[in-house]
């Protein structure tokens, strides 16, 4: 059976996707590996680096895109679970450390000393170890998203409000982790990172490695998403965000449904913050920003949402944007960013992927406009679109 | 700066001298009368006293007469000094000294001017008649005062400075006194001056205790503790027991306060939340640019106070009153024109309203900083809204106390809006079903730009009173953008008086949080309880019933 959902997971589109990956997590290390720097087709390491970070939050942008894009559910806090997941990661980066910190501890990360903590407390137990970080990393966002959508989805809140709560508990977590008490780092995060499974985080290897491992990753994401959204599972998500109230009628658990892929997607987003912190060397509670969860949201619209490749498309776009913008114009970003919010939510519903769609439609309008009245092919179609003033937009199948 | 400009500067703090000196006086006579006099120019109080060392018995009885006239509480130590014996003519510098405590003190400031030197000072003598003269006038000017006012400030300089030798006046004062509360006032006095005492017998002690600790003055407890020292165990019981009540009291007025505090953030919450709960209500659209409206209110009001100093610098103290009319037009034309640019092509779509606004937002917040500058502006809070004043156990600021009144009126009159008036009608119409009321010929459209302008025009109302609060900044609306949405969320949307519940219920519960849990930790709490609350109640406090809910 498994094989069978494999096999229809790796539809045309998604199969070149997952190619498209698994070659760069092969080119790029060896790019910047075998050619020499200076000489043509060499892969700068602070650009791997970078693209690997794009790579994670395509991975993020992903997670959000099967909760929202397919399941209709606008989760802001989707920042929150990869931060979470980037915490679990630093916790292991930090335990790594041992002697090297300013102060020596032989246990105690440097904050922890700084703060005359006597011992490790007990949430920071077995983060020496990697493999259950790794676990970690996947456990706690999946936990409290599991939890979180229990609760949410069995008292049906829905729609706005349930966008709001989400940002409430992001809110809840920010102010959580920027507590010194918590045993968190506080403001500062956790930072300094010095090995990572024995090998220095800031070497050149360790840097395309981590690329490579995104890249992989990201691979195996779209593979997974492919799978869950060509099986039947994926069609009753797609009914419940069309039409939730029929498809619980017909007799479909509709927070069950929910609640896997708000729990899967979770665990997704927090792989990708595990990834990004190593990357960028950094993990502090700026991440769980209301307005980070939200970004991540515009990545997926822009890119095209209830698509595969949508989000990482958007998502890798939108930061190089980002890129660009704070580097040579430091006070437009939040302009571009805000006009693109208005502009993809008003004039590209689909996005960029939905634009082939959308010039295809807007041709065959004119070409109806240009034919003989005895074809009624047009106006069905936009009383439809007239009537459905509260329908989610359709999925593009 | 130019000097025009330092010269409208000058001009303008002198104004504002001149302006808030009478009315800081006024509030705090009680406090100030004794170490202020109010200089009456006529006959100066220290010529007078200086006039005392070469004069004979006769002239004395004048001057002593002369200085009751000034009704200058100052001359007071150096009368009672003459009546005592202890004013002395300095006569080395001719000046007239009080001699206590081995030091020569001013007559009039008390200031210590020198060791006591028996050799130059020579004693300015009084008979027994001149003695009578003294406690009269002495009475006269304090406690006999023909002003209620100036009995009240004699008895409480007699609180502070205790003396045995003022339970005569006192007990006389308290025979003659016909306003109860200068009455009461006076027997704390005494009651202060008895427990102080060390030879009061040990009834008055007692009986004085019960008036000390039902005074309500502050250090009523200091007092007590105080008087407990080597005190006789029937005396330290009864001085224990009303320590005991008087504890328990102020815990009940900590509670108050905390309740006031709650009272006064949940004014905040509601004029922030209010005009997102009637957006929400009605269109279903959560506008994540309210922030930035209540961000861009508090600008308006900015602007006004800028341009008001530099022109009309007379009207300062009104600035934020007409800032609020130009803070409501601003943000609502603000608000009336994202509806009909962006909002309206959303409708029914409102994940992606939530989207646009937010883009909405940050270009707000962005072109606001590159305007203004990222740092934070300044509003001079009017005279009348700075200061404090008591209410019985509870120090309220008169900004805080403003505010609450301002969100009240907002409330009381919006509530007048929705139900007195066609569009308030017209608005609860489309909130309970947006298509019938099409159908009965309800122009749909021209509500929703109505009831976006008049959410935003409130946001505006909001941010004229927080500049009174907080810094204004382009970040100011981000920092109460989250609040409001709980508040409106928790209070359920489509009825105002939820949002009224919801807000003052979220300002006390935090407010309450914050002694045990710290703020952070309180602020974590309430979120975590709302996040619960909305699992039983997925509508809020007051949910609309119905079929319009659905969708």
């Amino acid at each position: 059976m498994l094989t069978q959902a494999l096999f229809r997971a790796l539809d045309r589109k998604a199969i070149w996707l997952v190619a498209i990956f698994v070659g760069l997590a092969i080119a790029v290390p060896a790019l910047n590996l075998l050619v020499p720097p200076g000489q043509f087709g060499h892969v700068p390491t602070y650009m791997v680096s970078l693209f690997g970070k794009y790579l994670s939050y395509a991975i993020l942008a992903l997670a959000l895109d099967l909760v929202w894009g397919y399941c209709g559910i606008l989760s802001l806090g989707h920042g929150a679970f990869f931060a979470l997941g980037g915490y679990a990661m630093g916790m292991y980066l930090m335990r790594q450390i041992g002697t090297r910190g300013v102060y020596g501890h032989p246990t105690l990360p440097d904050f922890m000393v700084f703060l005359n903590w006597r011992e490790l407390p007990w949430y920071w137990w077995g983060f020496d170890n990697f493999w259950f970080a790794a676990l970690m990393v996947m456990a706690v966002p999946g936990l409290l998203a599991f939890v979180f959508g229990w609760f949410a989805f069995r008292s049906r809140v829905t729609g706005v409000y349930l966008s709001i709560i989400t940002q409430a508990m992001t809110f809840a977590l920010l102010l959580a982790f920027f507590r010194n008490d918590m045993g968190f780092g506080g403001n500062n995060g956790l930072t300094d990172f010095k090995d990572i499974l024995g090998v220095p985080v800031q070497a050149q290897t360790t840097r395309v490695a981590l690329f490579a491992a995104t890249a992989l990753f990201l691979a195996l994401s779209v593979l997974i998403c492919s799978m869950i959204v060509n099986s039947k599972l994926g069609k009753v998500m797609v009914a419940v965000r069309d039409a939730e109230s029929r498809t619980r009628f017909i007799g479909y658990r509709v927070e069950y449904v929910k609640l896997f892929a708000f729990t899967v997607s979770a665990i997704m987003a927090g792989i990708a913050g595990a990834l990004y912190v190593p990357q960028v060397g950094i993990i502090n509670p700026g991440e769980f920003e209301p307005g980070n969860s939200i970004e991540v949201v515009i990545w997926t619209a822009v890119g095209g949402r209830g698509t595969i490749i949508g989000p990482i498309i958007g998502a890798i776009l939108v930061n190089m944007g980002k890129s660009y913008f704070t580097a040579a114009l430091p006070e437009y970003w939040l302009f571009a960013l805000g006009a693109l919010f208005v502009f993809v939510t008003l004039f590209m519903p689909k996005g960029i992927v939905g634009l082939v769609g959308q010039a295809r439609a807007m041709l065959q309008k004119r070409e109806n406009r240009q034919a003989p009245p005895d074809q009624p092919a047009a106006p069905a179609r936009s009383a439809a679109a007239e009537a459905g003033i509260d329908a989610q937009p359709k999925p593009a199948e | 700066m130019t000097p025009a400009r330092s010269f409208i500067g000058l001009v303008l703090s002198l104004l504002l001298l001149a302006g808030a000196t009478p009315l800081r006086a006024q509030e705090t006579t009680p406090a100030n009368a004794i170490t202020a006099p109010v200089a009456s120019a006529a006959t100066d109080p220290a010529a007078l006293v200086a006039a005392m060392g070469e004069a004979n018995l006769r002239e004395l009885g004048a001057i002593v007469t002369e200085l009751a006239a000034t009704e200058d509480t100052a001359v007071v130590p150096a009368l009672q000094a003459l009546a005592a014996g202890t004013l002395y003519l300095d006569k080395a510098t001719g000046a007239v000294v009080i001699v206590a405590g081995g030091n020569r003190l001013d007559p009039l400031t008390q200031a210590v001017i020198g060791p006591e030197s028996a050799a130059d000072l020579t004693r300015i003598r009084v008979n027994n008649s001149l003695r009578r003269d003294i406690a009269a006038a002495l009475g006269a000017m304090t406690l006999m005062n023909d002003d209620p006012r100036t009995r009240m400030s004699a008895a409480r300089a007699m609180m502070a400075n205790v003396d045995d030798a003022n339970l005569p006046l006192l007990d006389e004062a308290i025979a003659a006194e016909t306003d109860t509360a200068v009455r009461a006032l006076m027997q704390v006095a005494r009651g202060v001056t008895l427990l102080r005492s060390a030879d009061a017998s040990l009834a008055d002690k007692l009986a004085a205790v019960p008036v000390v600790a039902q005074s309500g003055e502050r250090d009523a407890a200091t007092v007590l503790t105080a008087a407990r020292a080597n005190a006789p165990a029937e005396l330290d019981a009864a001085i224990a027991s009303a320590l005991a009540g008087l504890e328990q009291e102020r815990a009940v007025w900590n509670a108050l306060q905390n309740v006031w505090f709650g009272i006064s953030l949940g004014s905040v919450l509601l004029l922030a939340a209010i005009g997102l709960a009637i957006t929400f209500g009605v269109m279903g659209v959560i506008n994540m640019a309210h922030g930035e409206m209540v961000m861009l209110g508090a600008y308006t009001t900015f602007l006004v106070q800028l341009f008001i100093r530099q022109n009309f610098p007379g009207l300062l103290d009104y600035s934020l009153l007409i800032a609020l009319p130009a803070a409501f037009l601003v943000t609502a034309a603000i608000g009336v024109g994202i509806e009909r640019g962006i909002i309206r092509w959303l409708y029914g779509r409102p994940l992606e309203t939530l989207l646009a606004t937010w883009g909405l937002s940050l270009i707000l917040q962005q072109a606001v900083r590159t305007t203004f500058g990222p740092t934070n502006q300044m509003v001079i809070a009017p005279t009348w809204m700075s200061g404090s004043f008591q209410f019985y156990g509870l120090s309220i600021t008169y900004g805080r106390f403003w505010i609450v009144i301002f969100a009240m009126i907002v409330f009381a009159l919006l509530l007048l809006v929705l139900n007195r008036t066609a569009l308030g009608l017209q608005m609860r119409a489309v909130t309970q079903n947006r298509r019938m009321a099409s159908a009965m010929g309800i122009r749909t459209p021209f509500v929703d730009a109505m009831t976006f302008g008049l959410g935003s025009g409130i946001a505006g109302l909001a941010g004229v009173a927080l500049t009174q609060i907080d810094n204004i900044s382009p970040n100011l609306g981000q920092n109460y953008i989250i609040d409001s949405f709980m508040v409106v969320v928790f209070g359920g949307v489509g009825n105002l008086w939820g949002t009224l519940v919801g807000a003052m219920t979220l300002g006390i519960a935090n407010k309450f949080l914050e002694p045990y849990a710290g703020a952070v930790l309180g602020k974590i709490l309430i979120l975590v309880l709302i996040i619960l609350f909305i699992q039983r109640r997925p509508r809020g406090l007051f949910a609309l019933k119905g079929r319009a809910v659905e969708q």
